[in-house]
């Protein structure tokens, strides 16, 4: 258990480490200094040191790195150039949409894939499985973005059940919020459920036909008694495979998302970075970003210990 | 030998999108690059099957040669991911559980901790944005994923009979590679290319919709739906059309994939008979 333990955070260090170089250096790479840029072409050549010495950009590219480092540990993500603030405070005011939107669209997933696998699992051929798997297919081929346009179209400009963009904030309520993020959120889960449902279901075809579950059934077990005791956790394997995976395209699905309904997130952050060429906020936003990928896969890799015992014994 | 469905849905699908891009180099119904403000947001009819945009310019004519945008990008970038991807996996499959497997399985771990629309972020920081730039960005997303397919199906015939008998015969592990690996996971990894080539459509559309991607005045579906955002409570269907084309372009391309690999795989050809 703990040599298991141990590759995978030896794997997790490993590939921060490697992403943290590449990001760097993608970033060292642009030409030009933001000190100059922040100041304009017209500032002297003094202000333009004084100022490199403030943002810590007059040391060599070894040193500006260990200092990006060291000061990521520590939650210290550098100034922003526009703002002239923290990226730690820019971060802190908008993690809280971010994260909410993230949670609630991998619970939705979650929640609408699990029984549509079940049910055509155990169906499987049937007319019910044919077009529950029809409906995945479509989920899997709808752009999320387009998908976050109908629902504003019918839901907001129709129906006007829901604002079609914005949040009002924490302060105002949990339910207000919750509403607010609830399109977006079934905007980013369509295509993640679809996946999901998919893997779910031939997963469990494969665990339906072990000789086990029909022990388990011929033991007197109800199907569903049996799906519940042996099919379903042995099926969950794949399925947690693909839930780490899925995240990366969550992530990459939210800055966008986040840009169609107006929510002041991470996502938003970084097209406003990009576009004022504000390049600190990119770089530390990026490697958030790629963090949260790389300890996710981990917490996937630690979950497998819970789902499969045969990882907990000693090798 | 029967068909499934979804093959022939797909190879349909897959064909009518191939066929009206190809027709888009020589012939639209209307000039796009002329605008008719006189025209503008018409509702569909004879003349403009799918009605016209702010601009007056012809929907139709723009999800046609929208298409060489996507068809192109995603078949570079795919291509891109199959010429680097399948020769790692080759490599890492003939070194299985040497240091060079490790190394190439690590990296391509920590590619996948890039969600492509983060690589294009990082590239378009640098470069600026650009339709080379998503190629680059999808391309690079698509190295780990035939490397690990093809590695995964490599590994499995490595260990079978006819491998050995290549080896007695004095062949290195190059060439068997070449020759024997290769044409046998070669249909595995047309499936996989066919599913990419649908995910680099999708992930084209997205990149150019939050305005990464192809720039104007170059058409495109994804930013022809970012064009069409602000208006879609007076003109809907400015978004429907090219949102249903990308849906169409996809689902074939899925189904398509889905169905081939149900007639190649053995295990499931009892069941189609």
């Amino acid at each position: 258990m703990f040599s298991y333990f141990f590759s995978r955070l030896k794997v997790l260090i490993f590939s921060l480490f490697f992403a943290s170089i590449i990001i760097f250096f993608m970033i060292e790479i642009i030409p030009g200094d933001p000190a100059s840029f922040m100041l304009g072409i017209n500032a002297e050549p003094d202000t333009i040191n004084a100022l490199k010495k403030e943002l810590g950009l007059d040391v060599s590219a070894l040193e500006r790195y260990y200092n990006w480092i060291t000061g990521m540990f520590i939650g210290d993500f550098g100034v922003s150039y526009t703002y002239r603030v923290p990226v730690s405070e820019l971060v802190m005011a908008r993690i809280g949409v971010s994260i909410p939107l993230a949670l609630y669209a991998i619970l939705l997933s979650t929640l609408i894939a699990i029984p549509i696998g079940i049910i055509s699992a155990s169906n499987h051929g049937s007319f019910k499985d044919w077009s529950f798997m029809g409906f995945t297919q479509l989920g899997i081929a709808i752009p999320n973005f387009w998908f976050a346009m109908v629902l504003v179209l019918i839901f907001s400009i129709y129906l006007k059940w829901f604002s079609a963009g914005g949040i009002p904030g924490w302060d105002e309520g949990f339910f207000i919020n919750l509403k607010a993020l609830t399109l977006p959120a079934f905007a980013l889960a369509l295509p993640q459920a679809s996946i999901l449902a998919r893997i779910m279901r031939s997963a469990l075809i494969e665990t339906l036909s072990q000789d086990y579950f029909r022990t388990a059934r011929a033991s007197g077990l109800t199907f569903f008694q049996a799906v519940k005791k042996h099919a379903f956790r042995n099926a969950l394997i794949p399925v947690l495979t693909i839930i780490g995976l899925q995240f990366s395209f969550l992530i990459a699905g939210a800055i966008i998302i986040e840009n169609v309904f107006f929510l002041p997130g991470i996502g938003r952050l970084i097209f406003q970075g990009i576009v004022q060429r504000d390049l600190i906020v990119v770089e530390s936003l990026v490697m958030l970003l790629v963090f949260s990928v790389i300890i996710v896969n981990f917490l996937v890799d630690m979950a497998y210990l819970y789902v499969d015992p045969r990882l907990r014994v000693k090798k | 030998m029967k068909f499934p469905i979804s093959f022939i849905l797909g190879f349909f699908l897959s064909l009518i999108f191939l066929v009206i891009t190809i027709i888009s180099f020589f012939w639209v119904p209307h000039d796009v690059e002329t605008l008719n403000i006189a025209n503008r947001l018409k509702e569909p009819s004879f003349e403009n099957l799918l009605g016209t945009d702010h601009f007056g310019r012809d929907i139709f004519s723009m999800i046609m040669i929208g298409g060489q945008t996507s068809l192109s990008v995603a078949l570079i970038a795919v291509s891109l991911g199959l010429i680097l991807g399948v020769p790692l996996g080759l490599i890492s499959a003939s070194l299985r559980g040497s240091l060079i497997d490790d190394i190439i399985m690590r990296g391509n771990d920590l590619i996948f901790a890039f969600p492509s629309l983060v690589i294009a972020i990082l590239i378009t920081a640098v470069f600026g944005p650009s339709a080379l730039n998503a190629i680059i960005a999808i391309g690079i997303f698509n190295i780990p994923v035939f490397a690990r397919v093809t590695r995964g199906a490599a590994i499995s015939i490595w260990t079978l009979d006819f491998i050995s008998s290549a080896r007695i015969a004095g062949k290195g592990s190059f060439r068997i590679s070449l020759e024997h690996i290769l044409p046998n996971i070669l249909n595995l990894l047309i499936v996989q290319g066919s599913i990419q080539f649908s995910l680099g459509i999708l992930a084209e559309a997205g990149l150019s919709y939050v305005g990464l991607g192809v720039q104007p005045p170059a058409p495109s579906w994804g930013r022809m739906l970012a064009d069409s955002q602000t208006m879609i409570s007076f003109a809907p269907n400015l978004a429907l059309f090219p949102g249903i084309t990308i849906i169409l372009a996809v689902l074939g391309l899925n189904l398509l994939g889905d169905g081939t690999r149900d007639l190649i795989d053995p295990r499931l050809q009892d069941k189609i008979k």
